[in-house]
């Protein structure tokens, strides 16, 4: 195939992708809208009047960018999950198998597909966040980086989730067993400082921290781990997965007999 | 180049097979080493009982199936080496459903023109022609969901020509199919058969119509090809005819035909049995002579479908009696 077709054959992945996931908009976008805008009126406003400050900012400011990034990694995950999955289940899959299209390209069809989701959700709920609280970007570059960077790794997860998934039912326990717990426990509420010396280790091992403390960064200006090392860590991941996700696919892991 | 059509590959032959294996992880082997050739623009049936390794074949020309040895070229081009290109030649219609059930028409075949690389305008000007070809145009918009049976098996095939295959894989595409959209399928097959040029590759359980369609035929049976002929050759193999003929006359025994069979059906109806090297002649002279005219005459069952039920049982008794010797050597040797 030419750089032109390769190009086609992305974009036309990518395009499904997209239509998908507005086509349903009911079950994908408007969910985390009012789940966000709950925990913004709960934990933000009713709460958080009572916390007081948390690093310096109020309660909700502190919040918003941990929900933000939550809503990132639970969509971009969850796109891609069902989305192959479900094109396995019904055998659609097939299409694309057929033909000529690389299986690179399919990989980062499905990602870009999740990231698209991710990113919307991202800007739905933060464009919902402006309704209960000022938000000033201290580095828009890292903010951008990290947020792509987070959404692009939890697609490959989601990936590597679908191709193993053996019914429905599996495509749903890592989001609610592990992906939930992380997120939660990976900084969105509560900064780590607040914790005795042992959870604050154990915390470093979450890997959802360090991308919702680089996002707090590049928002508030305010980070529990260094930028520099969270940033890098979640490179090396996205590495490591996308490689681990062409050789499952290569090998046709769950889509070929 | 988004063409199948190109030069590539004019002088090999459109399928080339050779020492298929496959081995599925619980140690089933569905394919014992197969050959197989099919030659450029031939309309090719690949028939065989129900888990003969006919589907197991298709899916590892079409990449749905892994192999486990052996090599398969389409067109010249080994899968092995470059199946991206090798793909191209290849058009697949299979057996199930399998496009997104709640996608429109248009955008199942649209999205296919784009994984062969198939710049927009173009796919869309190809999408409308070929769902105009297979009568699906005023269904355009539908979630495919809402297509009867035979709509879906016209979508798959419309979906599956959208890139100008020169190779087109048919795997039972008129199972549950009725009779007149059966038929309208196949004159559409038969047309780009005749004018493409494109090499058709059939699978049915419906003997007729692998009779009248294709002109080259294997049988496959327990993963081993047992037939590779043509059709022709393969019907003069036919030891043994049976007619079913109908008189006006009410009878109430068979007529006697020296040198031929008869068993009464019915007080209108009998049939006769016809070995190789007889003729029909000598039954109409004899029932003339006793004064039997005939009203209508057909073959009691496909004639094919015989031939088909022969072959597979010749077969099954030959592995039989091997799997018995093998059972006595390890009785002797223990």
């Amino acid at each position: 195939m030419s750089v032109q077709e390769y190009w086609i054959a992305f974009t036309t992945i990518i395009h499904k992708e997209i239509n998908r996931f507005t086509r349903i908009w009911a079950q994908t976008l408007l969910p985390p809208a009012i789940t966000m805008t709950l925990y913004f009126v709960i934990f933000g406003n009713l709460i958080g009047s009572r916390i007081g400050e948390m690093g310096g900012f109020t309660y909700m400011q502190f919040i918003v960018p941990g929900l933000i990034m939550m809503s990132v990694i639970t969509n971009s995950y969850s796109n891609v999950v069902s989305s192959f999955y479900g094109a396995r289940f019904q055998k659609s899959i097939e299409e694309l198998l057929v033909s000529p299209t690389p299986n690179w390209i399919i990989l980062s069809g499905f990602v870009l597909g999740g990231v698209a989701r991710g990113l919307t959700v991202g800007f739905i709920v933060t464009v919902l966040s402006l309704f209960f609280t000022d938000l000033h970007l201290h580095n828009l570059g890292i903010t951008i980086l990290v947020v792509l960077m987070t959404s692009i790794l939890f697609a490959l997860g989601g990936f590597v989730n679908a191709m193993f998934a053996r019914s429905f039912d599996d495509i749903s326990i890592v989001p609610t067993f592990i992906l939930t717990p992380l997120t939660y426990l990976g900084g969105v509420f509560y900064s780590i400082s607040l914790l005795p010396d042992f959870w604050q280790g154990v915390s470093m091992l979450n890997p959802i921290l360090y991308m919702v403390n680089t996002f707090r960064y590049g928002i508030l200006g305010v980070s529990d781990i260094d930028v520099v090392y969270a940033l890098s860590a979640v490179a090396f991941f996205i590495v490591a997965m996308f490689t681990l996700c062409l050789t499952l696919l290569n090998k046709g892991k769950g889509i070929r007999s | 180049m988004t063409e199948a059509h190109s030069s590539q590959g004019q002088s090999a032959k459109a399928l080339s097979i050779r020492g298929l294996k496959k081995v599925y992880a619980n140690g089933f082997v569905a394919l014992k080493g197969i050959d197989l050739d099919v030659e450029q623009g031939d309309f090719f049936a690949l028939l065989g009982p129900n888990g003969a390794g006919k589907s197991t074949t298709l899916g590892i020309v079409s990449s749905l199936v892994n192999k486990s040895e052996g090599s398969v070229s389409i067109f010249g081009v080994d899968i092995d080496k470059d199946f991206s290109k090798a793909k191209r030649f290849l058009g697949v219609v299979p057996q199930e459903f399998n496009f997104n059930q709640f996608e429109k028409v248009k955008d199942i075949v649209l999205s296919q023109a784009g994984y062969y690389g198939i710049p927009r305008e173009e796919a869309k000007a190809r999408t409308e022609q070929f769902l105009k070809e297979l009568g699906l145009w005023d269904k355009r918009d539908n979630a495919a969901r809402m297509l009867s049976g035979g709509m879906k098996r016209r979508l798959m095939i419309a979906r599956a020509l959208i890139h100008k295959p020169r190779l087109l894989i048919l795997d039972e595409p008129t199972a549950g199919v009725d009779i007149e959209l059966r038929r309208s399928m196949w004159e559409f097959i038969k047309k780009i058969n005749r004018e493409e040029g494109t090499t058709i590759i059939l699978t049915t359980h419906y003997l007729e119509e692998a009779e009248s369609l294709c002109r080259n035929i294997a049988i496959i049976d327990q993963g081993e090809i047992v037939k590779n002929t043509t059709i022709k050759a393969l019907l003069q193999q036919l030891n043994t005819e049976v007619f079913i003929m109908d008189t006006s006359e009410t009878l109430t025994q068979a007529p006697q035909i020296e040198g031929f069979e008869t068993q009464l059906l019915d007080e209108h109806s009998f049939e006769v049995v016809m070995q190789r090297g007889q003729h029909l002649n000598e039954v109409f002279a004899q029932l003339n002579a006793v004064g039997v005219s005939i009203s209508s005459m057909r073959t009691k069952s496909n004639r094919l479908e015989e031939l088909f039920v022969e072959l597979v049982e010749q077969d099954r008794k030959k592995h039989d009696a091997a799997n018995k010797e093998s059972d006595q050597k390890d009785k002797v040797s223990a």
